[in-house]
């Protein structure tokens, strides 16, 4: 699928199989784009899916920041289109 | 942080768990209301979703995402699903699934597009097509507060864009409590048939809509957008046009096709 055809989905349809392996919710966080260096929330990607799997783009120069395969016995997830991930925590995570 | 306070915590793994259906409403000719019992359903924010997933016979699982429709009602919760063509999930969910029947269910998810009740300030809310559920949660939630509290909550507007009058989802609901609740207004746009005496022509949403039924920028509303890609990426450039700050549109996509 080539960035010129309109993704269908944002960053929220990855909540779900985020929540696989995040210990917090992720689609808040902000990623910052290795391409053009726009910081986005998760959530605001462009998604392509959700079959085979989940590619999701910068908004801002539609470089792929995330990819999220979901096999039977594993979950794959590439984010190396991304230079850095902020994510929120509650002011007392460290307490805990 | 009001993060902490999420029913449920956000700090929980999501794993499957097994849902039944107790009830199903038809909304529209394409869309349906599903009431499904999960034991243990942890509670969810307005705007959360969940995960649905079904697995056939011979083991082939299919997974989509549908809002959450209306706040939990203990171990209760709603989902409104909107028809697709060739739709894996959703045939299976609007068409076939009856009471008694079971599906697989994770969630609540998301923490982006959700409204809390303490959040201060007006709020628009636009919806195209199917996109009205996760907004008619908020609105629903909202009005449990205002209910319990007897306080005012915020002023709520929703300007709904459907292609015709059958496809209002909610539509006797959404008139009663834009009836009952002053703080409430309810504006439908009508893309390709609109009901007799609609004064408003037939046409996708524009600058007109949102300046005659939205909040001025200046009053800093929060702006939730929901509904197909198109329809997003247009209204969210409107209401930046129109001076809203970026930060307080929140979007969430679903589907290729317009309204």
């Amino acid at each position: 699928m080539d960035a010129q055809t309109e993704a269908a989905y944002d960053g929220n349809t990855m909540a779900g199989p985020l929540s696989e392996v995040f210990a917090v919710e992720v689609t808040t966080a902000v990623g910052r784009c290795h391409g053009c260096g726009t910081s986005s929330q998760l959530a605001t990607f462009r998604v392509y899916g959700p079959d085979p799997g989940f590619v999701g783009r910068c908004p801002g120069c539609e470089s792929v920041l995330v990819r999220l395969v979901r096999t039977p016995d594993a979950l794959w997830l590439d984010l190396s289109g991304m230079s850095g991930l902020r994510i929120p925590m509650a002011a007392d995570a460290a307490a805990e | 942080m009001a993060r902490a306070a999420v029913s449920g915590g956000l700090k929980l793994r999501r794993t499957w768990r097994r849902a039944v259906l107790v009830e199903r409403r038809t909304e529209t000719p394409s869309a349906c209301t599903l009431v499904l019992e999960v034991p243990g359903w942890p509670g969810h924010l307005a705007g959360q979703h969940l995960d649905v997933r079904l697995t056939a016979p011979d083991g082939y699982q299919a997974a989509r995402s549908y809002s959450l429709a209306a706040p939990p009602d203990g171990e209760q919760i709603e989902i409104t699903v909107q028809g697709v063509p060739d739709g894996e999930v959703s045939s299976y969910l609007v068409g076939d699934a009856r009471p008694g029947d079971s599906v697989e269910v994770r969630g609540p998810v998301g923490g982006w597009f959700v409204w809390k009740p303490e959040q201060n300030g007006p709020v628009l809310l636009v919806a195209g097509g199917s996109g009205v559920v996760p907004l008619m949660a908020m609105i629903r939630r909202r009005a449990m507060q205002t209910n319990s509290a007897r306080i005012s909550g915020a002023s709520f507007r929703l300007i709904y864009s459907v292609r015709g009058p059958e496809d209002r989802i909610y539509d006797d609901e959404l008139r009663r409590r834009a009836m009952e609740d002053r703080e409430l207004e309810v504006t439908f746009v009508y893309t390709r048939a609109a009901p007799e005496g609609e004064p408003r022509p037939v046409g996708r949403i524009s600058l007109d809509d949102l300046v005659s039924h939205g909040w001025p920028a200046e009053q800093e509303p929060t702006c939730y957008v929901c509904g197909p890609t198109g329809f997003v990426e247009t209204v969210s450039d409107l209401l930046i046009f129109l001076g809203h700050d970026p930060t307080r549109i929140r979007t969430e996509r679903f589907g290729p096709s317009g309204p």
